[in-house]
Protein backbone atom coordinates (compact mmCIF):
# COMPACT_ATOMS: atom_id res chain seq x y z
CA UNK A 1 0.00 0.00 0.00
CA UNK A 2 1.74 3.17 -1.13
CA UNK A 3 0.66 6.50 0.91
CA UNK A 4 1.58 10.26 0.63
CA UNK A 5 2.81 12.18 3.73
CA UNK A 6 -0.58 13.72 3.51
CA UNK A 7 -2.87 10.21 3.31
CA UNK A 8 -0.13 8.71 5.94
CA UNK A 9 -0.68 11.68 8.28
CA UNK A 10 -4.76 11.48 8.00
CA UNK A 11 -4.49 7.73 8.66
CA UNK A 12 -2.50 8.42 11.58
CA UNK A 13 -5.28 10.82 13.10
CA UNK A 14 -8.49 9.36 12.65
CA UNK A 15 -6.97 5.57 13.15
CA UNK A 16 -3.81 5.85 14.89
CA UNK A 17 -2.55 4.01 11.55
CA UNK A 18 1.34 4.09 10.35
CA UNK A 19 0.66 1.08 8.12
CA UNK A 20 -1.88 -1.69 6.91
CA UNK A 21 -3.64 -2.43 10.11
CA UNK A 22 -3.80 -6.94 10.96
CA UNK A 23 -7.41 -8.03 10.62
CA UNK A 24 -9.72 -6.82 8.15
CA UNK A 25 -9.41 -3.78 6.47
CA UNK A 26 -10.60 -1.37 3.56
CA UNK A 27 -8.66 2.19 3.23
CA UNK A 28 -10.56 4.71 1.08
CA UNK A 29 -8.66 7.21 -0.45
CA UNK A 30 -10.35 9.97 -2.52
CA UNK A 31 -13.39 8.22 -3.54
CA UNK A 32 -11.45 5.02 -4.64
CA UNK A 33 -10.11 2.05 -2.08
CA UNK A 34 -6.54 1.51 -2.03
CA UNK A 35 -6.53 -1.03 0.25
CA UNK A 36 -8.64 -4.30 1.31
CA UNK A 37 -8.49 -7.39 3.40
CA UNK A 38 -10.69 -10.18 4.54
CA UNK A 39 -10.35 -12.46 6.84
CA UNK A 40 -11.76 -15.91 7.50
CA UNK A 41 -14.69 -14.08 9.73
CA UNK A 42 -14.64 -10.95 8.21
CA UNK A 43 -15.67 -10.56 4.73
CA UNK A 44 -15.53 -7.21 3.15
CA UNK A 45 -17.56 -6.78 0.06
CA UNK A 46 -17.94 -3.70 -2.71
CA UNK A 47 -21.47 -3.19 -3.25
CA UNK A 48 -22.55 -3.86 -6.72
CA UNK A 49 -23.33 -0.23 -7.72
CA UNK A 50 -19.84 0.70 -6.34
CA UNK A 51 -21.77 2.90 -3.46
CA UNK A 52 -20.10 1.47 -0.41
CA UNK A 53 -19.06 -1.57 1.27
CA UNK A 54 -21.04 -4.76 3.08
CA UNK A 55 -18.89 -5.55 6.10
CA UNK A 56 -20.75 -9.89 7.22
CA UNK A 57 -18.91 -10.72 10.53
CA UNK A 58 -19.77 -14.84 11.17
CA UNK A 59 -21.92 -15.50 14.29
CA UNK A 60 -19.00 -16.23 17.04
CA UNK A 61 -16.01 -14.24 15.71
CA UNK A 62 -14.31 -13.03 18.99
CA UNK A 63 -11.54 -10.51 19.28
CA UNK A 64 -11.27 -9.53 15.57
CA UNK A 65 -10.65 -5.80 14.64
CA UNK A 66 -12.48 -3.92 11.22
CA UNK A 67 -11.03 -0.76 9.91
CA UNK A 68 -12.39 1.17 7.43
CA UNK A 69 -10.89 4.22 7.66
CA UNK A 70 -11.76 7.06 5.11
CA UNK A 71 -8.99 10.20 3.85
CA UNK A 72 -9.50 12.82 1.03
CA UNK A 73 -6.65 15.03 -0.13
CA UNK A 74 -8.22 16.58 -2.92
CA UNK A 75 -9.93 19.51 -3.01
CA UNK A 76 -13.70 19.40 -4.09
CA UNK A 77 -14.25 16.16 -3.79
CA UNK A 78 -17.95 15.27 -2.85
CA UNK A 79 -19.04 11.98 -1.97
CA UNK A 80 -21.75 9.60 -0.17
CA UNK A 81 -20.77 6.22 0.59
CA UNK A 82 -22.77 3.30 2.17
CA UNK A 83 -21.44 1.12 4.82
CA UNK A 84 -23.46 -1.56 6.06
CA UNK A 85 -22.36 -3.47 9.39
CA UNK A 86 -24.10 -7.50 9.63
CA UNK A 87 -22.59 -8.86 13.07
CA UNK A 88 -23.51 -12.22 13.77
CA UNK A 89 -24.89 -13.83 16.65
CA UNK A 90 -22.72 -13.83 19.38
CA UNK A 91 -19.80 -12.02 17.87
CA UNK A 92 -16.99 -9.38 19.40
CA UNK A 93 -15.56 -7.00 17.56
CA UNK A 94 -14.05 -3.98 17.54
CA UNK A 95 -14.67 -1.50 14.06
CA UNK A 96 -12.63 1.66 13.56
CA UNK A 97 -14.04 4.15 11.27
CA UNK A 98 -13.00 7.63 10.96
CA UNK A 99 -12.36 10.22 7.63
CA UNK A 100 -9.88 13.14 7.49
CA UNK A 101 -10.11 15.37 4.91
CA UNK A 102 -7.45 17.76 3.87
CA UNK A 103 -8.33 20.52 1.76
CA UNK A 104 -5.68 22.96 0.78
CA UNK A 105 -7.69 24.30 -2.32
CA UNK A 106 -10.46 26.45 -2.57
CA UNK A 107 -13.93 24.15 -3.06
CA UNK A 108 -15.58 22.57 -0.37
CA UNK A 109 -14.66 18.60 0.27
CA UNK A 110 -17.54 16.51 1.46
CA UNK A 111 -17.77 13.07 2.70
CA UNK A 112 -20.81 11.81 4.12
CA UNK A 113 -21.13 8.38 5.47
CA UNK A 114 -23.97 6.06 5.70
CA UNK A 115 -23.19 3.19 8.39
CA UNK A 116 -25.63 0.89 9.01
CA UNK A 117 -25.21 -1.80 11.97
CA UNK A 118 -27.42 -4.86 11.84
CA UNK A 119 -26.21 -6.37 15.39
CA UNK A 120 -27.62 -9.66 15.48
CA UNK A 121 -28.32 -11.55 19.66
CA UNK A 122 -25.36 -11.45 22.19
CA UNK A 123 -23.07 -9.47 19.92
CA UNK A 124 -20.95 -7.14 21.06
CA UNK A 125 -19.44 -4.07 18.91
CA UNK A 126 -17.39 -1.61 20.04
CA UNK A 127 -17.51 1.05 17.70
CA UNK A 128 -14.50 3.86 17.19
CA UNK A 129 -15.00 7.23 14.56
CA UNK A 130 -12.74 10.09 14.43
CA UNK A 131 -13.32 12.63 12.44
CA UNK A 132 -10.48 15.72 11.53
CA UNK A 133 -9.80 18.04 8.99
CA UNK A 134 -6.25 19.69 8.48
CA UNK A 135 -5.53 21.83 5.09
CA UNK A 136 -5.28 26.27 4.42
CA UNK A 137 -7.57 26.28 1.93
CA UNK A 138 -10.49 28.44 1.94
CA UNK A 139 -12.96 25.08 0.55
CA UNK A 140 -14.95 23.87 3.62
CA UNK A 141 -14.35 20.24 5.03
CA UNK A 142 -17.80 18.80 5.79
CA UNK A 143 -18.64 15.83 6.93
CA UNK A 144 -21.94 14.63 7.43
CA UNK A 145 -22.12 10.89 9.07
CA UNK A 146 -25.04 8.89 9.50
CA UNK A 147 -25.61 5.98 11.72
CA UNK A 148 -28.19 3.86 11.90
CA UNK A 149 -28.27 0.93 14.70
CA UNK A 150 -30.45 -1.91 14.92
CA UNK A 151 -29.94 -4.07 18.02
CA UNK A 152 -30.98 -7.45 18.49
CA UNK A 153 -31.78 -9.20 21.68
CA UNK A 154 -29.03 -8.68 24.62
CA UNK A 155 -26.37 -7.22 21.94
CA UNK A 156 -24.32 -4.98 23.17
CA UNK A 157 -22.57 -1.85 21.24
CA UNK A 158 -20.36 0.85 22.25
CA UNK A 159 -19.64 4.03 20.20
CA UNK A 160 -16.84 6.49 20.50
CA UNK A 161 -17.20 9.14 18.34
CA UNK A 162 -14.92 12.01 18.23
CA UNK A 163 -14.43 15.34 15.97
CA UNK A 164 -11.16 17.54 17.81
CA UNK A 165 -10.37 19.60 15.39
CA UNK A 166 -10.48 21.18 11.98
CA UNK A 167 -14.21 19.88 10.61
CA UNK A 168 -16.51 23.26 8.99
CA UNK A 169 -19.37 22.09 8.96
CA UNK A 170 -20.85 18.73 10.43
CA UNK A 171 -24.23 17.17 10.52
CA UNK A 172 -23.82 13.78 12.80
CA UNK A 173 -27.24 12.09 12.75
CA UNK A 174 -27.98 8.99 14.65
CA UNK A 175 -30.50 6.57 15.19
CA UNK A 176 -30.97 3.34 16.98
CA UNK A 177 -33.80 0.80 17.58
CA UNK A 178 -33.01 -1.62 20.97
CA UNK A 179 -34.57 -5.18 21.13
CA UNK A 180 -35.12 -6.37 24.72
CA UNK A 181 -32.06 -6.71 26.77
CA UNK A 182 -29.41 -4.93 24.40
CA UNK A 183 -27.39 -1.97 25.93
CA UNK A 184 -25.89 1.30 23.59
CA UNK A 185 -23.66 3.06 25.06
CA UNK A 186 -21.90 6.35 23.52
CA UNK A 187 -19.35 8.92 24.18
CA UNK A 188 -19.40 11.76 22.21
CA UNK A 189 -16.35 14.30 21.97
CA UNK A 190 -16.74 17.34 20.13
CA UNK A 191 -14.65 20.35 19.63
CA UNK A 192 -15.28 23.53 17.36
CA UNK A 193 -13.02 26.42 16.64
CA UNK A 194 -13.04 29.24 14.34
CA UNK A 195 -16.57 29.93 12.17
CA UNK A 196 -17.22 25.99 12.34
CA UNK A 197 -20.73 24.60 13.13
CA UNK A 198 -21.48 21.27 13.68
CA UNK A 199 -24.95 19.82 14.99
CA UNK A 200 -25.58 16.33 16.63
CA UNK A 201 -28.63 14.70 16.91
CA UNK A 202 -29.31 11.68 18.61
CA UNK A 203 -32.81 9.58 18.65
CA UNK A 204 -32.41 6.17 20.45
CA UNK A 205 -35.79 3.96 20.38
CA UNK A 206 -35.70 1.67 23.46
CA UNK A 207 -38.13 -1.00 22.28
CA UNK A 208 -37.57 -3.86 24.20
CA UNK A 209 -37.97 -4.79 28.28
CA UNK A 210 -34.86 -4.08 29.94
CA UNK A 211 -32.88 -2.32 26.96
CA UNK A 212 -31.00 0.52 27.94
CA UNK A 213 -28.79 2.83 26.48
CA UNK A 214 -26.33 5.69 28.08
CA UNK A 215 -25.58 8.53 25.88
CA UNK A 216 -23.03 11.14 26.99
CA UNK A 217 -21.56 14.16 24.56
CA UNK A 218 -19.37 16.47 25.62
CA UNK A 219 -18.71 19.72 24.02
CA UNK A 220 -16.04 22.58 23.45
CA UNK A 221 -17.29 25.45 21.25
CA UNK A 222 -14.40 28.06 21.16
CA UNK A 223 -13.93 31.70 18.77
CA UNK A 224 -17.06 32.01 17.14
CA UNK A 225 -18.63 28.50 16.40
CA UNK A 226 -21.75 26.79 17.05
CA UNK A 227 -22.92 23.75 18.45
CA UNK A 228 -25.99 22.20 18.28
CA UNK A 229 -26.94 18.55 20.55
CA UNK A 230 -30.59 17.29 20.09
CA UNK A 231 -29.89 13.93 22.47
CA UNK A 232 -33.49 12.17 22.71
CA UNK A 233 -34.57 8.97 24.15
CA UNK A 234 -37.80 7.12 23.21
CA UNK A 235 -38.86 4.43 26.16
CA UNK A 236 -41.39 2.27 24.54
CA UNK A 237 -40.79 -0.75 26.80
CA UNK A 238 -39.70 -1.22 31.13
CA UNK A 239 -36.22 0.11 29.71
CA UNK A 240 -33.59 2.59 30.99
CA UNK A 241 -32.14 5.28 29.56
CA UNK A 242 -30.07 7.91 30.66
CA UNK A 243 -28.66 11.41 27.93
CA UNK A 244 -25.54 13.84 29.10
CA UNK A 245 -24.71 17.07 27.23
CA UNK A 246 -22.05 18.99 28.93
CA UNK A 247 -21.00 21.94 27.42
CA UNK A 248 -17.58 23.92 28.03
CA UNK A 249 -18.56 27.38 25.92
CA UNK A 250 -15.60 30.04 25.46
CA UNK A 251 -14.97 33.25 23.32
CA UNK A 252 -17.67 33.82 20.94
CA UNK A 253 -18.86 30.40 20.68
CA UNK A 254 -22.50 29.35 21.15
CA UNK A 255 -24.18 26.24 22.34
CA UNK A 256 -28.02 25.05 21.55
CA UNK A 257 -28.54 21.66 24.10
CA UNK A 258 -32.01 20.39 23.03
CA UNK A 259 -32.22 16.84 25.75
CA UNK A 260 -35.70 15.25 25.34
CA UNK A 261 -37.03 12.30 26.51
CA UNK A 262 -39.96 10.48 25.51
CA UNK A 263 -42.11 7.71 27.76
CA UNK A 264 -44.08 5.63 26.22
CA UNK A 265 -44.57 2.68 28.53
CA UNK A 266 -45.24 3.23 32.51
CA UNK A 267 -42.24 1.62 33.83
CA UNK A 268 -39.87 3.11 31.17
CA UNK A 269 -36.78 5.10 33.53
CA UNK A 270 -35.58 8.08 31.74
CA UNK A 271 -32.76 10.65 32.80
CA UNK A 272 -31.10 13.73 30.95
CA UNK A 273 -29.04 16.07 32.62
CA UNK A 274 -27.38 19.12 30.38
CA UNK A 275 -25.40 21.69 31.50
CA UNK A 276 -23.45 24.53 29.36
CA UNK A 277 -20.86 26.64 31.45
CA UNK A 278 -17.45 28.55 30.54
CA UNK A 279 -13.88 27.00 32.15
CA UNK A 280 -14.75 27.69 35.97
CA UNK A 281 -11.84 30.33 37.40
CA UNK A 282 -11.26 28.38 40.13
CA UNK A 283 -10.02 25.47 38.09
CA UNK A 284 -7.94 28.28 36.22
CA UNK A 285 -6.07 29.37 39.66
CA UNK A 286 -5.53 26.00 40.97
CA UNK A 287 -3.76 24.31 37.85
CA UNK A 288 -1.78 28.36 37.81
CA UNK A 289 -0.86 27.48 41.50
CA UNK A 290 1.27 24.43 39.73
CA UNK A 291 2.92 26.99 37.51
CA UNK A 292 0.86 27.08 34.51
CA UNK A 293 0.08 29.76 32.81
CA UNK A 294 -3.65 30.67 32.25
CA UNK A 295 -3.24 29.23 28.22
CA UNK A 296 -1.38 26.32 29.66
CA UNK A 297 -4.19 25.52 32.10
CA UNK A 298 -7.43 25.85 29.86
CA UNK A 299 -5.74 23.51 27.20
CA UNK A 300 -5.25 20.91 30.33
CA UNK A 301 -8.73 21.48 31.39
CA UNK A 302 -9.91 21.05 27.59
CA UNK A 303 -7.93 18.23 26.78
CA UNK A 304 -9.26 16.41 29.95
CA UNK A 305 -12.84 17.22 29.34
CA UNK A 306 -12.35 15.83 25.94
CA UNK A 307 -10.43 12.71 26.95
CA UNK B 1 12.33 33.40 53.36
CA UNK B 2 8.97 35.21 53.11
CA UNK B 3 8.46 39.30 53.99
CA UNK B 4 4.73 41.01 54.11
CA UNK B 5 5.45 44.04 54.78
CA UNK B 6 2.71 46.56 55.57
CA UNK B 7 0.28 44.50 53.45
CA UNK B 8 -3.06 45.72 53.34
CA UNK B 9 -6.75 44.06 51.71
CA UNK B 10 -9.94 45.87 51.37
CA UNK B 11 -13.09 44.58 49.78
CA UNK B 12 -15.94 46.78 48.86
CA UNK B 13 -19.57 46.26 50.86
CA UNK B 14 -22.74 47.56 51.47
CA UNK B 15 -21.38 49.72 54.62
CA UNK B 16 -18.81 51.25 52.23
CA UNK B 17 -15.37 49.95 52.75
CA UNK B 18 -14.18 47.06 54.66
CA UNK B 19 -10.71 46.32 55.40
CA UNK B 20 -10.05 42.69 55.79
CA UNK B 21 -6.60 42.55 56.40
CA UNK B 22 -4.69 46.10 58.05
CA UNK B 23 -0.28 46.58 58.15
CA UNK B 24 0.67 42.90 58.55
CA UNK B 25 3.91 42.57 59.21
CA UNK B 26 5.75 39.34 59.19
CA UNK B 27 8.53 37.31 58.46
CA UNK B 28 8.53 33.69 57.28
CA UNK B 29 12.21 32.05 57.61
CA UNK B 30 13.61 29.38 55.88
CA UNK B 31 13.48 25.77 57.58
CA UNK B 32 10.33 26.62 59.60
CA UNK B 33 6.94 25.51 60.29
CA UNK B 34 4.38 28.22 60.72
CA UNK B 35 0.64 27.94 61.97
CA UNK B 36 -1.48 30.82 61.35
CA UNK B 37 -4.14 30.67 63.92
CA UNK B 38 -7.12 32.88 65.02
CA UNK B 39 -10.86 33.85 65.09
CA UNK B 40 -13.23 32.72 61.86
CA UNK B 41 -13.54 35.81 60.07
CA UNK B 42 -9.66 37.03 61.13
CA UNK B 43 -8.07 37.21 57.55
CA UNK B 44 -6.51 34.01 58.15
CA UNK B 45 -7.22 32.78 54.61
CA UNK B 46 -7.57 36.26 52.51
CA UNK B 47 -3.48 36.55 53.52
CA UNK B 48 -2.61 32.25 52.49
CA UNK B 49 -4.55 33.70 49.05
CA UNK B 50 -2.19 37.40 48.93
CA UNK B 51 0.79 35.16 49.24
CA UNK B 52 -0.28 32.79 46.27
CA UNK B 53 -1.68 36.09 44.01
CA UNK B 54 -4.93 34.98 43.84
CA UNK B 55 -6.11 38.10 45.92
CA UNK B 56 -4.45 41.80 45.22
CA UNK B 57 -3.37 43.68 48.27
CA UNK B 58 -4.99 47.30 48.23
CA UNK B 59 -1.38 48.36 49.63
CA UNK B 60 2.16 46.87 51.07
CA UNK B 61 4.93 44.63 49.56
CA UNK B 62 5.16 40.95 49.21
CA UNK B 63 9.20 39.57 49.59
CA UNK B 64 9.94 36.01 48.60
CA UNK B 65 13.75 35.21 48.51
CA UNK B 66 14.59 38.69 47.82
CA UNK B 67 12.16 38.82 44.73
CA UNK B 68 9.71 41.63 45.04
CA UNK B 69 6.09 39.28 43.88
CA UNK B 70 3.56 41.85 44.91
CA UNK B 71 2.64 42.63 41.22
CA UNK B 72 3.44 39.06 40.02
CA UNK B 73 0.24 36.75 39.41
CA UNK B 74 -0.15 33.16 40.36
CA UNK B 75 1.91 31.28 37.40
CA UNK B 76 4.86 33.63 38.55
CA UNK B 77 4.87 32.81 42.14
CA UNK B 78 4.34 29.57 41.44
CA UNK B 79 7.83 29.31 39.25
CA UNK B 80 9.27 31.31 42.19
CA UNK B 81 8.70 28.10 44.83
CA UNK B 82 5.25 28.89 46.24
CA UNK B 83 2.71 26.12 46.90
CA UNK B 84 -0.52 26.69 47.38
CA UNK B 85 -3.14 23.54 49.36
CA UNK B 86 -6.91 24.93 48.78
CA UNK B 87 -9.32 24.43 51.86
CA UNK B 88 -12.06 23.45 49.07
CA UNK B 89 -10.49 21.58 46.52
CA UNK B 90 -11.50 22.16 42.66
CA UNK B 91 -13.26 19.58 41.18
CA UNK B 92 -12.27 18.80 37.21
CA UNK B 93 -14.00 16.67 34.63
CA UNK B 94 -12.09 14.62 33.18
CA UNK B 95 -8.46 15.75 34.72
CA UNK B 96 -6.93 11.74 36.39
CA UNK B 97 -5.57 12.12 39.41
CA UNK B 98 -2.24 10.96 38.20
CA UNK B 99 -2.97 13.85 35.65
CA UNK B 100 -2.65 16.37 38.35
CA UNK B 101 0.02 14.89 40.37
CA UNK B 102 2.10 15.08 37.12
CA UNK B 103 1.05 18.36 36.55
CA UNK B 104 2.46 19.06 39.74
CA UNK B 105 5.72 17.81 39.76
CA UNK B 106 6.13 19.56 36.30
CA UNK B 107 7.94 16.17 35.15
CA UNK B 108 6.53 12.87 33.96
CA UNK B 109 6.35 10.74 36.97
CA UNK B 110 5.92 7.10 36.88
CA UNK B 111 2.71 5.77 38.20
CA UNK B 112 4.80 3.84 41.34
CA UNK B 113 6.46 7.56 41.79
CA UNK B 114 3.19 9.33 41.73
CA UNK B 115 1.69 6.92 43.84
CA UNK B 116 3.78 7.59 46.49
CA UNK B 117 1.98 11.02 46.88
CA UNK B 118 -1.09 9.17 46.88
CA UNK B 119 0.30 7.01 50.08
CA UNK B 120 1.58 9.27 51.76
CA UNK B 121 -1.87 11.09 52.72
CA UNK B 122 -3.29 7.68 53.36
CA UNK B 123 -4.98 6.88 50.12
CA UNK B 124 -4.43 3.29 48.39
CA UNK B 125 -2.78 4.67 45.33
CA UNK B 126 -3.60 1.78 42.65
CA UNK B 127 -7.30 2.41 43.41
CA UNK B 128 -7.16 6.46 42.72
CA UNK B 129 -4.48 6.80 40.51
CA UNK B 130 -6.42 6.73 36.87
CA UNK B 131 -9.85 8.40 39.02
CA UNK B 132 -11.14 11.25 37.20
CA UNK B 133 -11.23 14.63 40.07
CA UNK B 134 -14.81 14.83 39.67
CA UNK B 135 -17.40 14.36 41.99
CA UNK B 136 -17.42 10.72 42.14
CA UNK B 137 -14.60 11.80 44.33
CA UNK B 138 -16.22 12.63 48.65
CA UNK B 139 -14.80 15.96 50.23
CA UNK B 140 -12.12 14.03 52.39
CA UNK B 141 -10.84 12.34 49.21
CA UNK B 142 -10.25 14.99 47.29
CA UNK B 143 -8.68 17.45 50.40
CA UNK B 144 -6.55 14.42 50.28
CA UNK B 145 -5.69 14.36 46.84
CA UNK B 146 -5.23 18.01 47.07
CA UNK B 147 -2.65 17.83 49.88
CA UNK B 148 -1.02 15.04 47.58
CA UNK B 149 -0.60 17.29 44.50
CA UNK B 150 1.27 19.64 46.58
CA UNK B 151 3.66 17.48 48.12
CA UNK B 152 4.83 16.64 44.52
CA UNK B 153 5.65 20.40 43.68
CA UNK B 154 8.40 20.13 46.41
CA UNK B 155 7.87 24.36 46.63
CA UNK B 156 10.40 26.30 48.94
CA UNK B 157 7.46 27.31 50.65
CA UNK B 158 3.89 25.55 50.84
CA UNK B 159 1.05 27.02 51.86
CA UNK B 160 -2.38 24.80 53.45
CA UNK B 161 -5.02 26.32 53.92
CA UNK B 162 -7.15 24.64 56.50
CA UNK B 163 -5.92 21.29 55.79
CA UNK B 164 -7.87 19.49 58.09
CA UNK B 165 -11.00 20.65 56.79
CA UNK B 166 -13.72 18.24 55.67
CA UNK B 167 -11.31 15.25 56.71
CA UNK B 168 -12.40 12.46 59.48
CA UNK B 169 -10.32 11.65 61.78
CA UNK B 170 -7.96 9.08 61.10
CA UNK B 171 -6.65 11.10 58.02
CA UNK B 172 -5.96 13.98 59.91
CA UNK B 173 -4.32 12.11 62.14
CA UNK B 174 -2.24 11.15 58.58
CA UNK B 175 -1.59 14.40 57.83
CA UNK B 176 0.32 15.48 61.20
CA UNK B 177 2.75 12.63 60.31
CA UNK B 178 2.74 14.00 56.78
CA UNK B 179 3.75 17.73 57.96
CA UNK B 180 6.07 16.02 60.86
CA UNK B 181 7.79 13.95 58.08
CA UNK B 182 7.80 17.45 55.65
CA UNK B 183 9.66 19.38 58.18
CA UNK B 184 12.46 16.37 58.85
CA UNK B 185 12.90 16.78 55.59
CA UNK B 186 12.98 20.46 54.65
CA UNK B 187 16.18 22.56 55.28
CA UNK B 188 15.90 25.68 53.10
CA UNK B 189 11.83 25.09 52.77
CA UNK B 190 9.28 26.24 55.27
CA UNK B 191 5.78 25.46 55.81
CA UNK B 192 2.92 27.42 56.45
CA UNK B 193 -0.51 26.30 58.05
CA UNK B 194 -3.61 27.47 58.57
CA UNK B 195 -5.72 25.64 61.04
CA UNK B 196 -6.98 26.43 64.62
CA UNK B 197 -6.70 22.29 65.58
CA UNK B 198 -4.76 22.37 68.44
CA UNK B 199 -2.85 19.37 67.62
CA UNK B 200 -1.75 21.58 64.14
CA UNK B 201 -0.89 24.06 66.21
CA UNK B 202 1.44 21.36 68.38
CA UNK B 203 4.12 20.71 65.78
CA UNK B 204 4.06 24.23 64.97
CA UNK B 205 7.60 26.05 65.39
CA UNK B 206 6.04 29.58 65.46
CA UNK B 207 2.43 30.46 65.80
CA UNK B 208 1.10 33.59 64.03
CA UNK B 209 -2.64 34.75 65.69
CA UNK B 210 -4.75 36.93 63.56
CA UNK B 211 -7.69 38.56 64.82
CA UNK B 212 -9.57 41.22 63.55
CA UNK B 213 -7.04 41.81 60.26
CA UNK B 214 -4.26 42.70 62.48
CA UNK B 215 -1.30 40.40 64.14
CA UNK B 216 -2.98 39.97 67.49
CA UNK B 217 0.39 38.21 68.33
CA UNK B 218 3.42 35.78 67.33
CA UNK B 219 6.31 33.87 68.52
CA UNK B 220 7.35 30.64 69.26
CA UNK B 221 5.17 27.99 70.20
CA UNK B 222 5.96 27.98 73.65
CA UNK B 223 5.54 31.04 74.20
CA UNK B 224 2.16 31.58 71.97
CA UNK B 225 0.11 28.26 72.39
CA UNK B 226 -0.39 28.36 76.12
CA UNK B 227 -2.29 31.61 75.92
CA UNK B 228 -4.60 30.16 73.22
CA UNK B 229 -5.99 27.03 74.86
CA UNK B 230 -9.24 27.10 75.73
CA UNK B 231 -10.05 29.82 72.67
CA UNK B 232 -11.34 29.37 69.36
CA UNK B 233 -7.81 29.19 68.06
CA UNK B 234 -7.24 26.27 69.40
CA UNK B 235 -9.58 23.89 68.90
CA UNK B 236 -9.44 20.36 70.34
CA UNK B 237 -9.62 17.56 67.46
CA UNK B 238 -12.76 16.12 68.15
CA UNK B 239 -14.40 19.75 67.28
CA UNK B 240 -14.24 20.99 63.68
CA UNK B 241 -13.09 17.08 62.54
CA UNK B 242 -15.57 14.81 60.95
CA UNK B 243 -16.13 12.42 63.80
CA UNK B 244 -14.19 8.46 63.24
CA UNK B 245 -15.43 5.57 65.35
CA UNK B 246 -12.77 6.30 67.69
CA UNK B 247 -13.72 9.66 68.34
Amino acid sequence: MDLNNIQKYLLKEIADLSGAPSGAYNIRSDSQSIARQSTENVDIIPKENGSGIDIFVKPGTKGESVHIPVVMTKSGLKETVYNDFYIGEGADVEIVAGCGIDNCGAHDSQHDGVHRFFVQKNARVKYVEKHYGSGSGKGKRILNPVTEVYMDEDSYVEMEMVQIKGVDDTTRTTTADLKEGAKLVVRERLMTHEEQKAASVYTVNLNGDNSNADIVSRGVARDNSYQKLDLKIVGNAACKGHTECDSIIMDNGKILAVPALEANNVDASLVHEAAIGKIAGEQLIKLMTLGLSESEAEEQIINGFLS
Amino acid sequence: MLKIQDLSFGVNSDDGQKEILRNINLEIPDGKLIVITGPNGGGKSTLAKLIAGIEKPSSGRIVFDDNDITDMNVTERARLGIGFAFQQPVRFKGLKVIDLIRLAAGKKLTVVEACTYLSAVGLCAREYIDREVNSSLSGGELKRIEIATVLARKTKLTIFDEPEAGIDLWSFSNLIEVFQQQREEMKDRSIMIISHQERILNIADEIIVLNSGRVDNKGDREAVLPGLIGTSSAVQTCRGIKKGADC
